[in-house]
């Protein structure tokens, strides 16, 4: 049994079931126990001072590469939770793509117990599609899903084979788990380092068509109309994306999309001066796939908002540009570079940030939380809406220190993270 | 350095150059021709410096040429090429940085297979930095001698029509003749097929031929690229000889122009690809006087990033020692 929890005088804001409004939130033996005015104070609770910050369920993120095993110096399950944590992240889904790839239920086994024992944010497992991503055979869901994974993705590298796709999206229905798609067009990527167009023509770097990502986006959501299975498209990162999964959604075909902090605030630009960090898979692109990706979180064409946190260590980036690795951590920065990029300027409200960041991927991914029902997980995360700081990658709490923010001062700070009842996460 | 250089601290393309200082360069190289005239072809201008050639990709002529340019500026010069050096054994170019750093070395000039090596080297010595050659992004010397020998043969760059043919996309000389060409005032056009072009390069400011013809009748001079020959097997072309059909300068083209076309050429030359015999050791061909003035660019550049007045660059010829 742990000490009850009292969130105080706070923003209580939880769109799962339309609450917006200064409340109370009293959490007790791992779930929530009351929410109200005058709902009581138990002698022996921890009291959390919420005055003037947003209370809300806890973040979900969907996508983030933990590293372990296989480079638990880059980052390690327990620094990657500890991290989540940090950012208001209550939960994390750990893609497969380690060393060796998470295709089997012992492996997911492995993820599971480090979740547990790093005692921050949940971790989720997501399985391998395929046998060591490898493209060929199925890997076993089943067997997966019984052991904890909660979805199954090859990413890292896309699906190339339709087939083994329309498999995949198939056998998956019987466990009712998503697809995770990696979209990219392997021979039309190849040897990519940013975004093809004025910029790489003038930098000298090969360019990634935004084709290669849509080609891959329609094939799938035209093999998820096929089976009816469930297709998430991972990262998406165009304008035609957006209109792919539009299309899609109109048809009544189940396919749901993410996007990611990057994508919402950054462009090509970013690149000039061949910045590593700025070089991620799909790359920055263009102002007009920015401000039609903010649109799209805001209409819920995106469904929901996932880092693609990817560590990597300083001598791997501190290289050529075409050679070093692609990705930028996310967890610490991608509360504050959405309310900078999309509540700021005024493309959606705190409500649409908690559905994308918490209601949504809980609802879409089936796990527990994305919100503050009587009876549900005490996964909360407390923000203050209108902080400013500095993003100092030396206090990252991830290993990794790869992001295009540092320096940068952003808006919005994650004050305070709860999971199952208890605070793992206090700004100090 | 001093805060008065010119150039600044680098030399990492022709894109951050204003026109003034290109035109600076290739003022500063025309004393320094001379001196490759002479018998004695040595002057003490960089007496006690030392240049460190940096090859991470063979170039035996712009290696050559930049040595050559050192020497006859009297500087100390070490070479280092992948070959049998640590840079083969797997050295980072941050390694590589770190040592030079070390030697207290006083410039580096960097041929590189990456684009923007020779920036991150710059951002992290404190060295002089010259790009020979990144990746698929710039060539200034290569540019800047270009535009030296244009300049020589029609006494002008403004309003002059060059049109660079063939692979643009993978040409780090087209990008610096590009920008260098554009900043003096010419116009400019790229010829060749437009799997060989990028995708984005009407947005640069060029006009854009599909047909060598249309070039041909188009162009005051024609900077003609060499065709990497691996472009074929990776499928950017069908063949060589649709290449030299489609593509190819020939003489019975050029005879067709309604003036007499320069021929410029980076070399080396895939003779009977891109360009033919005739073409090449024709009466409108430059390509030799281009590898003369390109010894006299590199020397201008070193002088000038080395911390040389332009305005003594005339009594450095004499003889004045370093600056
Ligand atoms: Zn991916
Ligand atoms: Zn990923």
């Amino acid at each position: 049994m742990t000490r009850p929890v009292l969130l105080t005088g706070g923003r209580v804001l939880d769109p799962s079931q339309q609450m917006d409004g200064v409340a109370d939130v009293l959490l007790v033996d791992g779930a929530v126990a009351a929410i109200g005015r005058d709902i009581g104070r138990p002698d022996d609770a921890q009291t959390v001072d919420c005055a003037g910050l947003i209370v809300s369920p806890g973040f979900i993120d969907v996508h983030c590469h933990l590293r372990e095993p296989g480079r638990a110096d880059v980052e390690t399950i327990a620094s990657g939770a500890r991290a989540a944590a940090a950012g208001g992240f209550t939960a994390v889904c750990a893609m497969p793509n380690t060393d060796p790839v998470i295709d089997n239920p012992a492996a997911v086994g492995f993820v599971v117990r480090q979740g547990l024992r790093a005692g921050a944010a949940r971790v989720y497992p997501i399985g391998a599609i395929s046998v060591g991503q490898r493209g060929e055979a199925l890997a076993e869901f089943g067997e997966m899903v019984d052991a904890g994974a909660i979805g199954v993705s090859d990413d890292g590298k896309p699906v190339v084979s339709a087939q083994l796709m329309r498999t995949a999206l198939e056998y998956a229905r019987t466990f009712q788990i998503p697809v995770i798609d990696h979209c990219e067009e392997p021979t039309l990527a190849a040897g990519g380092a940013m975004n093809e167009g004025i910029v790489s023509a003038r930098l000298g770097l090969k360019g990634i068509p935004d084709e290669a990502e849509e080609i891959m986006a329609i094939r799938d959501i035209l093999l998820a109309r096929l089976t009816r299975g469930h297709v998430h498209l991972a990262h998406m990162s165009t304008k035609g994306s957006v209109e792919l999964i539009r299309w899609g959604k109109d048809r009544g075909i189940n396919v749901t999309a993410e996007v990611c902090p990057h994508h919402l605030s950054l462009t090509e630009e970013a690149v000039e001066g061949y910045d590593t960090n700025a070089k991620m898979n799909p790359p920055l692109r263009t102002a007009e796939d920015v401000e039609t990706l903010r649109q799209a979180v805001r209409d819920g064409t995106i469904d929901l908002v996932a880092t693609d946190h990817a560590p990597h260590h300083y001598d791997e980036k501190e290289r050529e540009f075409q050679n070093a690795p692609n990705g930028i951590v996310g967890l610490e920065t991608a509360l504050s570079v959405v309310v900078d990029s999309l509540v700021v300027p005024g493309h959606i409200d705190f409500g649409t940030l908690v559905d994308r960041m918490s209601c949504s991927p809980a609802r879409l991914f089936g796990l527990p939380g994305g919100t503050l029902r009587v009876g549900s997980p005490a996964d909360v995360t407390v923000f203050d809406p209108a902080r400013r700081w500095t993003v100092d990658p030396d206090l990252f709490l991830s290993k990794g220190r790869n992001t295009p923010y540092a320096g940068m001062t952003l808006t919005g700070r994650t004050i305070c993270t709860v999971v199952a009842g208890q605070v793992v996460y206090t700004l100090n | 350095m001093t805060a008065a250089a010119p150039l600044g601290k680098d030399l990492l393309g022709l894109e951050p150059l204003s026109g003034e200082q290109i035109s600076l360069i290739l003022d500063t190289a025309e004393p320094f021709k001379e001196i490759s005239e002479r018998a004695i072809k040595k002057v003490p201008t960089l007496r006690g410096s030392t240049v460190v050639n940096l090859f991470f990709e063979n170039s035996t002529r712009t290696r050559i040429s930049f040595e050559f340019a050192e020497k006859r500026l009297s500087a100390d010069t070490v070479n280092v090429s992948s070959s049998g050096s640590s840079v083969s054994k797997g050295e980072t170019l941050v390694d590589t940085a770190r040592n030079l750093e070390a030697m207290r070395i006083d410039m580096v000039v960097i041929r590189h297979g990456s684009s923007g090596a020779a920036k991150f080297l710059a951002g992290r010595i404190e060295s002089n930095v010259i790009n020979a050659g990144d990746g698929m992004h710039e060539h200034p010397t290569q540019g800047l001698l270009d535009l030296l020998t244009l300049r020589d043969h029609f006494k002008r760059i403004e309003g002059l029509r060059v049109c660079i043919c063939g692979d643009v996309l993978h040409s780090r000389v087209a990008r610096s003749n590009i920008w260098g060409l554009r900043k003096l005032g010419a116009e400019v056009a790229v010829c060749g097929p437009r799997s060989l072009m990028p995708n984005a390069i009407d947005e640069m400011g060029v006009t854009v031929f599909s047909r060598i013809e249309e070039a041909i009748e188009w162009a005051d001079a024609l900077n003609i690229l060499r065709l990497q020959l691996e472009r074929m097997t990776a499928g950017y072309i069908p063949s060589l000889r649709e290449y030299n059909r489609v593509f190819g300068v020939t003489r019975e083209r050029l005879e067709r122009a309604p003036r007499d076309v320069l021929i410029l050429h980076p070399g080396p030359m895939n003779r009977g690809v891109e360009i033919d015999s005739d073409v090449a050791d024709g009466p409108h061909s430059v390509i030799l006087p281009q590898v003369t003035n390109g010894v006299a660019v590199r020397m201008a550049v070193l002088y000038l990033l080395s911390g040389g007045r332009p305005e003594l660059a005339e009594s450095a010829k004499a003889g004045k020692g370093a600056p």
